[in-house]
């Protein structure tokens, strides 16, 4: 390829700070896509770390005043919303970290490894926060209709805002998972540009 | 090098499909009843929703291996199987991790919600659904290798 001019001397490079115009597009698309997902994920976790509600029941009188039980629905009864919550923080921490990375991390030199490292760490995140948010709605599931085979009764009946706080929380997660796929569905379409560039570029 | 390479991943492919269709076969035909007292325990796997997702989700990814083993790998195809990787990895994951958690319950039950643990009647429809989870887990480590390699050949097509 030929780059000297008809005098023979090498034209000037001049380093230019400004990105082209396409590019800037793409990096405000994927920050707004990661800003949803971040969105997703903190309030799965919140919703479901604060997920609460006890009843007062009367069981019985001794003469004139009731006597109260109090039953409880708490998040860390079941193991599958322990790991729900576990995993969505996970998640919401790794979005926090490729947001900062997008925003301050420009001057960090990663040698051409970067988008290949957000790709390969996004897809890690989804899968994690794929399995919390199926193990929530798989015990989810079972709490709203009961199984009559294995004599498991419902509990959304009794305990309604505690279902309602639950379905929010897996509606959130499950969003935060589309976004983090759309983010790294595009990811991956940019390696793909960036490898057929650089091949082209070697060959020609 | 580019021969080794199609061989070793139609290897992988045939072992991921091997492992899923077990895990399906197996968590499809587990089933036990017995008769406790006044109580039948009639234990099958279309007894719970998440199961019959566990046996759905195998036999899908287990048809998209042997679908994808007799496709060309040129053009566009490359890229649209990789992105059909990831979704049937995904749907493995989940589909294991829901699994699990109903199985939990069914072996420790859950004493807030009143949910009695069902393996101590029984134990064979309990052992024959974790063996399926098991080969479920070895499908899923199989299938991550398959993606790891697909990503690898569509980001670089010289080598290939």
């Amino acid at each position: 390829m030929e780059n000297t001019d008809q005098s023979g001397a090498k034209p000037e490079v001049v380093p230019s700070r400004r990105m082209p115009q396409s590019k800037k597009l793409a990096n405000w698309v994927i920050l707004f896509l990661r800003l949803l997902a971040l969105g997703g994920t903190v309030s799965a976790t919140l919703v479901m770390a604060l997920n609460k509600q006890s009843k007062t029941l009367i069981v019985g009188t001794i003469g004139t005043t009731p006597i109260t039980a109090t039953i409880e629905a708490k998040f860390q009864h079941t193991p599958a919303f322990v790991f729900f919550v576990i995993a969505n923080s996970v998640g919401s921490l790794h979005n926090l970290l490729m947001l900062a990375m997008d925003l301050f991390g420009y001057k960090f030199d990663f040698k051409g490894f970067r988008l290949l490292t957000i790709t390969l760490l996004d897809m890690a995140t989804i899968a994690l926060l794929s399995t919390g948010a199926g193990a929530a709605a798989s015990i989810s599931e079972v709490g709203k209709n009961g199984n009559s085979h294995a004599r498991w009764n419902k509990v959304c009946d009794r305990f309604g805002t505690y279902c309602d706080h639950g379905m929010g929380a897996l509606i959130a997660a499950f969003l935060g998972i589309i976004f983090l796929m759309v983010i790294n569905a595009i990811s991956i379409i940019n390696l793909h540009k960036k490898t057929t560039s650089q091949s082209t570029v070697v060959s020609g | 090098m580019g021969k080794n390479k199609k061989l070793c991943i139609i290897l992988l492919r045939l072992l991921a499909l091997g492992t899923t269709l077990s895990a399906a076969i197996v968590m499809a035909t587990s089933k036990e009843s017995t008769t406790v007292l006044n109580l039948t325990f009639d234990a099958k796997y279309d007894n719970s929703p998440t199961f019959v997702f566990f046996v759905v989700a195998n036999g899908i990814a287990s048809a998209y291996t042997l679908l994808v083993i007799f496709l060309p790998s040129n053009g566009f195809i490359p890229l649209i199987i990789v992105a059909l990787d990831v979704i049937v990895t995904l749907l493995l994951t989940s589909s294991i991790s829901a699994t699990l958690a109903i199985a939990y319950v069914g072996k420790k039950g859950n004493t807030h919600a009143g949910w009695l643990p069902i393996c101590d009647q029984v134990p064979n429809f309990c052992n024959q659904v974790t063996g399926g989870v098991i080969a479920g887990i070895a499908g899923l480590v199989i299938y991550m290798m398959v993606l790891l390699h697909s990503i690898h050949s569509v980001l670089n097509p010289l080598l290939f």
